[in-house]
């Protein structure tokens, strides 16, 4: 057997792997001085054919997203990288930031030259203070070696990275809301159209994308798109980051190819549920409609959750065993929400709290039965009806727990009491 | 009365700007420097981001309270956030919120009498491989267990 290819996490484990002298003995660096040796259309070429889908959640192909961007705009263009991890259950580019900062840093040079922006801001969740020094470390180092600046490594192409640290609200993870909050505002969401590519940062074309998404632009440079794109599945290439929290033996982050199946890292890799039976899987992240059993032996890859009624998310997986009550992590879920809710739609604004109430009185032993029927009525109320995805991420899931888990929905109600004993059991 | 951050901040808030194609996009950062020097954002720091920015006490306000991370009011020298969001209920967090308050003697957004800890909650801290997780102070503090909040809390409490 061959060794599974590290891309993101190549670095893990190295004893200070964020100094550049390490990072540069290991090969840092190569990605960007061969980008900038190139055509920066030929980079987005590459890109293309890598079938990188974004790493934030939508999934989207990192290679055409570039491809937006306007040809004839005379305006700068900027690079935004998302690092506002906020998505629960998602823990994977904090570690990547505080790990392997100089990769970051090595795929943003490579991106600006592919793109064409001479300014970069990296957008760091306020919470995330040893990974926002981490990247200021490694900015500072790269540019003291004359890698950002006026002339990185030789060439006439001015780059300059800035970190801006978030203020704490998950919202500002959604890429338009993290562009009002780049430019000083309030995290609210814009209407889309315009899209960032044409009018993102302060008025002018952008491309944004997450943390792992250019952690991987440095490799796909050195090997190019096609290599990249063998290691993962049909039009979804790559290893990316796995996580597992919850209910598992082994919680934890793995790099793993594309199309790794959801069975496998759950069962195999996690070792399995914590209790003696797996009761669902939250695939990625919170938003994503949570897994039965017997639905997780599918490839773990954008198009294959779709397809089962979920979503790949962050690839970053809550498990629950047979302890855990359907009806308290819904009302768990319901809660963020709500609490997270930016309130500018009004179907959001007002919706996330009245699917939390409905959640917390059955939770509580005081809801009726024919209160099932209206949470779900409340939810779908949400859908499709915000300017942002944030109403469906917090709409969906909690559709699915209560579709999928009627019985026990139903049973609250009848019981008057939550029969699990109204507790998580750690 | 006014108020100006010391001549580091001054400077630091100098760079910041100069990072941005306009001044408004230094409100976040003002902010925060202006919280690490008074412990809070107040009246004061709002109107000197608001001068200093050129823009008005309205909207810095207004992106003072959209925000978790900027406190309103005066805190505890120390603040605890704990996550109670679900990756971490599901194996202790809500365990562990209880047992800080029932310790602490104090709810969520309360500060002790002796002005050392303010306990909040926190929505998911991207720790969820590593839970139950709270911060202190930005510092992550992770695989929680009553006998680590314990020991954590009293050191915070014993310190001058």
């Amino acid at each position: 057997m061959t060794e599974p290819v590290k891309i993101v996490t190549r670095n893990f484990g190295v004893d200070r792997a964020w100094e550049i002298d390490v990072y540069e003995s290991r090969g840092g660096y190569e990605g960007a001085k061969k980008a900038l040796s190139m055509e920066p259309a030929k980079v987005v070429e590459e890109m293309k054919a890598a079938n990188l889908r974004g790493r934030g959640g939508a999934g989207f192909s990192a290679g055409v997203k570039w491809g937006f961007l306007p040809r004839d705009n005379p305006k700068p263009r900027y690079l935004v990288v998302n690092g506002d991890e906020g998505e629960p259950g998602t823990f994977k580019d904090r570690a990547l930031m505080q790990n392997d900062p100089h990769l970051l840093v090595e795929g943003i040079i490579s991106a600006c030259w592919a793109t064409g922006a001479h300014t970069a801001y990296v957008y760091i969740r306020g919470e995330l203070k040893l990974a926002w020094q981490r990247v200021e470390g490694a900015i500072a180092q790269a540019k003291a070696k004359g890698y950002l600046g006026k002339r990185p490594f030789g060439v006439d192409f001015p780059v300059e990275i800035h970190t801006h640290r978030g203020g704490g609200a998950y919202i500002c993870g959604e890429e338009t809301a993290l562009l009002n909050s780049l430019e000083g505002k309030r995290g609210e969401p814009r209407l889309k159209p315009p899209f960032p590519a044409v009018v993102g940062a302060f008025g002018c074309p952008t491309v944004v994308n997450n943390v792992e998404t250019i952690m991987n632009v440095p490799w796909i440079v050195l090997f190019g798109g096609e290599a990249f794109h063998a290691l993962g599945v049909k039009g979804d290439g790559g290893t990316r980051m796995y996580g597992l929290s919850g209910r598992v033996k082994r919680p934890g982050l793995h790099e793993l190819p594309v199309g790794t199946k959801l069975s496998t890292l759950v069962l195999e890799i996690g070792g399995g549920p914590l209790g003696n039976e797996l009761k669902g899987v939250i695939p990625g992240g919170s938003s994503t409609p949570v897994l039965l059993p017997h639905e997780i032996d599918i490839p773990f890859t954008v198009d294959s959750l779709k397809a089962a009624g979920s979503m790949m998310g962050t690839g970053c997986a809550i498990v629950l065993d047979e302890t855990v009550c359907a009806v308290r992590a819904a009302s768990n879920l319901a809660r963020f929400y709500w609490h997270e809710s930016c309130g500018q739609c009004t179907p959001c604004r007002e919706g996330t709290g009245w699917v939390h109430n409905i959640l917390a009185n059955l939770e509580a032993g005081s809801g009726k039965v024919e209160e099932v029927a209206v949470l779900l009525s409340a939810a779908k109320s949400i859908m499709g009806n915000t300017i942002c995805p944030f109403g469906d991420g917090a709409a969906m899931p909690i559709v699915a727990f209560a579709q999928k888990f009627h019985d026990e929905f139903l049973r609250h109600a009848t019981l008057k009491k939550c029969p699990y004993g109204g507790r998580f059991a750690a | 009365m006014t108020w100006t951050p010391s001549a580091a901040g001054q400077k630091r808030i100098d760079e910041i700007i100069a990072r941005y194609p306009s001044k408004m996009a230094a409100c976040l950062p003002a902010l925060r420097l202006a919280q690490e020097e008074i412990g809070h954002v107040s009246k004061e720091a709002i109107d000197w981001v608001s001068r200093r920015l050129e823009l008005p006490r309205a909207h810095v306000q207004g992106v003072v309270s959209f925000y978790t991370l900027y406190h309103q009011k005066p805190v505890g020298k120390h603040v605890v956030q704990v996550c109670r969001t679900l990756s971490c209920a599901l194996v202790g967090g809500e365990r562990i919120l209880d047992h800080c308050q029932k310790k602490l003697g104090i709810r969520p957004g309360e500060t002790t009498p002796d002005g050392k800890i303010t306990l909040e909650t926190a929505e998911c801290l991207a720790s969820c491989g590593s839970g139950p997780v709270l911060t202190v102070d930005d510092e992550f503090v992770e695989n929680l267990t009553i006998e680590s909040i314990d020991a954590l809390l009293d050191r915070l409490r014993s310190e001058p």
